[in-house]
């Protein structure tokens, strides 16, 4: 018998896992559905029933304050699919099929990255159907095609690096329900920001958080790209803050999947 | 050997559950590792599958280091643990075609592949179904069938007839000789004596970490004294008369009924009965030759491995 070929195939390995995940979203579309809904609850939450009153704060009306907030709700839209991303690695790590994939032949990081791949995806659908839905409701932006596409490339980017942090939180979490309960401070970390109210009117230890917070630079950098403004500092703060929670949170998820599981 | 093992041992925390196991399979045999609930019979099945790692031991599977060289025993082995591994979400077909994308097969071959196993595990109508609505042997056939899209050379299965009614678990011990019969090594566990008998070439009984014996299911069974006699009464006072003849015969008051040692051969029955004969009325006398139980009885003193 001739040797065994015992090289591996990441790519090969990852497609394939990609696709049983989007079979998985295609099969279950609520959770697709729902995690979609979310941010388009909080939208028209914040326009229509705070919008006139926080609009005429910052000095403009309903309309303005829709401009104002669509971009912590576009980057609230990938805190939610991520979200998902959590449950579903840790459904995954439920079943029985984690630990056949364990003995197999297989680049084990394609588990992980299948994923990720999915998420991404997902993540962009909803981030359509979210961007859609604020043009509907009085969101105006400014960008030129340039910045939409920069807009587009980064809002990947924040995804990445946000669902490589799901993975890992997916896995340390000993049932679903965990799972879906710790990604939550994403999705609130947008208001201890600058998403909803600029972070001068703040307290000001808050306000120091606020500043400093990973979400700050990450919204107004997307808000300088569509609102056509100057980026300053927050676009490298920004894809600084990505870049170490992608890279931690990778090497964590990879960890955390090599370690021996016994029950 | 395509499976040795040499001083095996494993301990969660304070808890032994390894203490020296060796053993060794040929190929192309069966050999099934006896024991009850808490034995260690998992723990060795998730150590050679690479799954966990041992705390010591030479451990070779397929002609390499199970610690070293991992990655190729993961090529070389198909694994059919004792809770199932099948993707719920997906129908039978898609598992199975899961598994040949994984293997890397050509999609026509895959395909062709996921279509045989379908017939092979009488899946077919259900192939297009969620597994997620399978019932337990349903879900088992489709777990061993994704196991073997691969064409593993070495199978381990763990408990595989574990909960099936007794239909599926027939199928399941003719799709194991079939496996035998084209040349693959299979690592068994079980808790039913009935079904190391049937289907392993070599048995090792497996208590508290140890091999308490190892051999043929011949060779285990020569290893008691021999089989026995059971005489049912009807009233304690035949027991006790019976008793008083007989000085070598275990009570069961309960049962009203005597064990009593005996080989089942005409001439040991012909005393046995003259002994009694006129002076007690026997209701109900069996013949049981020796069976794995007794053998487990004699072995760990525990009373039988299987509640069946």
């Amino acid at each position: 018998m001739s040797t065994v070929d015992l090289r591996f195939h990441p790519l090969r390995d990852s497609a394939t896992m990609l696709r049983r995940n989007i079979r998985h979203m295609l099969r279950y579309p609520s959770m697709t559905l729902m995690l979609v809904g979310m941010p388009i609850i909080f939208l028209l939450l914040f326009v229509y029933v705070f919008g006139g009153t926080l609009g005429a704060g910052l000095g403009g009306d309903r309309a303005s304050y829709a401009t104002y907030v669509a971009p912590a709700i576009i980057i609230m839209a990938i805190a939610a699919t991520v979200q998902g991303t959590a449950i579903s690695i840790a459904m995954d790590m439920t079943e029985g099929v984690i630990a056949r994939f364990r003995t197999m032949h297989i680049a084990r990081v394609s588990v992980l990255t299948g994923h990720v791949l999915g998420s991404v995806i997902q993540a962009v659908i909803s981030l359509a159907i979210v961007i859609g839905v604020a043009l509907l409701v009085g969101f105006r932006p400014q960008a030129s095609l340039a910045e939409w596409l920069a807009a587009g490339g980064f809002l990947i980017v924040v995804t990445f690096a946000l669902v490589w942090l799901a993975v890992a939180l997916g896995q340390v979490s000993k049932s679903v329900e965990t799972a879906s309960n710790l990604p939550m401070p994403l999705t609130l970390l947008p208001f201890l920001g600058s998403g909803f109210v600029p972070t001068d009117s703040m307290p000001a230890g808050l306000r120091w958080f606020a500043e400093y917070q990973p979400f700050t630079p990450i919204m107004e950098t997307l808000r300088g790209l569509l609102m056509d403004r100057p980026l300053g500092d927050n676009a490298w703060l920004a894809l600084a803050w990505c870049a170490v929670i992608a890279l931690g949170s990778y090497l964590w998820s990879k960890r955390l999947f090599n370690r021996e599981y016994a029950h | 050997m395509t499976i040795s093992v040499s001083g095996l041992r494993k301990a969660f925390g304070e808890h032994v559950v390894l203490d020296g196991l060796d053993l060794a399979v040929p190929q192309g045999t069966v050999y099934s590792l006896l024991g009850a609930n808490g034995a260690g019979k998992t723990t060795t099945v998730r150590i050679l599958s690479t799954l966990i790692s041992a705390d010591g031991g030479d451990l070779r599977v397929a002609g390499h280091d199970v610690v070293r060289e991992a990655d190729a025993v993961r090529a070389a082995i198909g694994v059919t643990g004792q809770f199932s591994a099948v993707d719920n979400l997906l129908t039978g077909e898609e598992n199975l075609l899961l598994m040949a994308d994984l293997h890397h097969l050509p999609r026509r071959d895959g395909r062709r592949r996921a279509a045989e196993l379908l017939a092979q595990f009488d899946l077919v109508e259900a192939g297009r179904k969620p597994a997620s609505t399978y019932s337990g042997g349903m879900r088992r056939r489709l777990d061993l069938a994704m196991t073997l899209v691969g064409s593993p050379r070495v199978i381990f299965l763990d408990e595989p007839t574990t909960g099936l009614d007794p239909r599926s678990r027939r199928g399941m011990w003719q799709i194991v000789r079939n496996l035998v019969a084209d040349g693959v090594t299979i690592f068994l566990t079980t808790q039913y004596l009935e079904e190391a008998d049937e289907l392993a070439d070599r048995i090792g009984v497996l208590d508290h970490g140890r091999l308490v014996a190892e051999g043929t299911a011949d060779e285990l069974k020569r290893r008691i004294p021999g089989g026995h006699v059971r005489l049912r009464f009807a009233d304690p006072s035949g027991l006790d008369r019976a008793m008083s003849l007989l000085a070598d015969a275990d009570r069961d008051d309960d049962a009203l009924a005597l064990r009593v040692p005996n080989d089942g051969s005409m001439r040991a029955l012909k005393t046995l009965i003259d002994r009694l004969d006129g002076r007690v009325e026997v209701e109900e006398l069996s013949v049981h030759t020796p069976d794995l139980d007794d053998v487990f009885l004699a072995l760990t003193g525990q009373e039988k491995v299987s509640a069946r």
